[in-house]
């Protein structure tokens, strides 16, 4: 049964980009397990406040999974110890009376902190933007079922776009590696019929994106599919390299 | 040059030059293994790799190799250093699934270059460079590689025993470095499913189990003879 907690909470701050970070212990009664992470964090700030002081800067936007904004790395691993989940959807449950409890940012050379628990986690969009779309002229709306497709290929496909681009992968990996998202984005249009005919400069166009923005090589640790919030798997990474080689081999 | 400045080119670098590095693991076993059935057998193979225009070609381009994954290797780790930032993590934990191997490639790397010096100072030095250049550098007779092997495995005493458990750490870590390797290998090269990832990765112990296998049972062999003999 969920019951009350008391708790520490260990939390990075930081002033700013280029200010030096440290990390502060607070102290938090009376804590429901049936409450969310981010509600703790919460009636955190709603006590620094109190105190009048600076409440700590956190990403968060719809609390239910899907918009891929919240982010913290909670007791060393991103999205907190449960798996399959977004911070907002742990709970305090997972964690006991008495714990000290340590909440940092992504840290990765392209997700640079902008404050507190928020990183700058641009560096995507700009991958999305070199190649992430189909390119389709605007005008009568075809028929969804001209086309067939398998029902495991869509499936597949479905899953790969399941991706919410949070960084957790690359926040996960020891390489700072962000190819389980290029690989999920790559391969939700490859799969396709509609994304085959860009397949190859798309593979190459945000690959060389995400080497310019500074991420590391991938050596297929699979720290990312498993802490990935929506289980992303490593086959699209070995999808990602196939289509880049023989784009490659063709030139 | 993509080899050198994409990420996936240099992970294709490292995966064709460790591919070919664990086919050479695989036939040097076989080769060795034949000192457990033969010792006859073993020196007509030494006669046969020792300073002939093909043997030589071989050793230099394994050496090619070993030069690529290494420097390959230390290229990827300090990008891959300086991907992950400046400040480091506080607290990290393990994730379920994730072998500890995985983590560690340089280090196991590292470990098998270190024991591999020593491999050649102990063998290459005293039968194929002495046959390449006449210089004696043991008191074997390069061509003699079982009566090599014999003594320093298990005719030197106290040594040859401390040497023996050298080399079984040395397989230890090489197999450790492989099981992570030969299916990563793999996967870089793009050949890997949904249903292919759990083969691969088999598959790639299995390899890895091979190529180290044949090692490891002349090794115990000579360990148990030199055992008896003291």
């Amino acid at each position: 049964m969920d019951s009350y907690i008391n708790i520490k909470v260990r939390v990075w701050r930081q002033a700013g980009p280029k200010a030096q970070g440290h990390f502060e212990t607070y102290e938090l009664k009376h804590i429901f397990q049936g409450a969310s992470f981010l509600e703790m964090m919460d009636i955190l700030n709603e006590q620094l406040i109190a105190e009048r002081k600076d409440p700590i800067a956190f990403d968060h936007d719809c609390r239910e999974g899907i918009c891929g904004m919240c982010s913290m790395y909670v007791d060393g691993h991103p999205h907190g110890p449960d798996s399959a989940i977004t911070t907002c959807q742990l709970h305090m449950r997972h964690f006991h009376d008495g714990q000290t409890i340590t909440v940092e940012p992504w840290r990765s050379r392209a997700f640079p902190v902008i404050k507190d628990l928020m990183v700058d986690r641009q560096a995507y969009d700009k991958i999305m933007q070199a190649g992430g779309f189909i390119s389709v002229n605007t005008g009568g709306v075809p028929d969804a079922n001209a086309i067939a497709i398998p029902k495991p290929v869509a499936d597949e496909a479905m899953d790969a776009a399941s991706c919410i681009g949070c960084g957790a992968c690359a926040a996960a990996c020891k390489n700072g590696s962000a190819m389980l998202f290029v690989s999920a984005k790559v391969s939700q249009l490859a799969l396709l019929p509609q994304g085959k005919i860009e397949a190859a400069k798309r593979a190459k166009a945000m690959i060389a994106k995400m080497d310019e923005l500074g991420f590391g090589n991938c050596t297929n640790t699979g720290a990312c599919a498993a802490e990935c919030p929506k289980s992303v798997s490593l086959a699209n990474i070995a999808r990602l390299n196939r289509e880049f080689i023989c784009a490659k081999l063709k030139d | 040059m993509w080899l050198k400045d994409s990420s996936i080119g240099r992970k294709l670098v490292m995966s064709l030059s460790g591919l070919f590095l664990v086919l050479f693991l695989l036939f040097h076993g076989c080769m060795n293994l034949a000192l457990v059935f033969s010792e006859k057998a073993y020196n007509t193979i030494c006669s046969l790799l020792g300073a002939n225009w093909y043997a030589i070609i071989g050793s230099l381009v394994i050496a090619l190799f070993v030069l690529i994954h290494f420097c390959y290797a230390f290229y990827l780790t300090i990008q891959n250093l300086r991907a992950r930032g400046n400040d480091r993590y506080a607290m990290t934990a393990r994730q379920e699934g994730v072998q500890w191997a995985s983590k560690n490639m340089l280090v196991l790397g590292i470990c098998v270059i270190g024991f591999l010096v020593l491999h050649l100072a102990n063998f290459w030095f005293k039968m194929q460079f002495a046959e390449l250049t006449g210089i004696e550098t043991s008191a074997f007779d390069p061509q003699d590689g079982a009566g090599l092997v014999k003594f320093m495995f298990a005719g030197n005493g106290a040594w040859s025993i401390v040497l023996c458990l050298l080399y079984l750490v040395w397989l230890a870590a090489l197999w450790l470095h492989l099981s992570h390797g030969v299916w990563s290998a793999l996967q870089t090269l793009g050949w890997s499913s949904l249903i292919w990832l759990k083969r691969i990765q088999v598959i790639g112990l299995i390899l890895a189990t091979l190529a180290v296998l044949p090692f490891v049972i002349v090794v115990v062999y000579y360990l148990g003879m030199g055992v008896g003999m003291m």
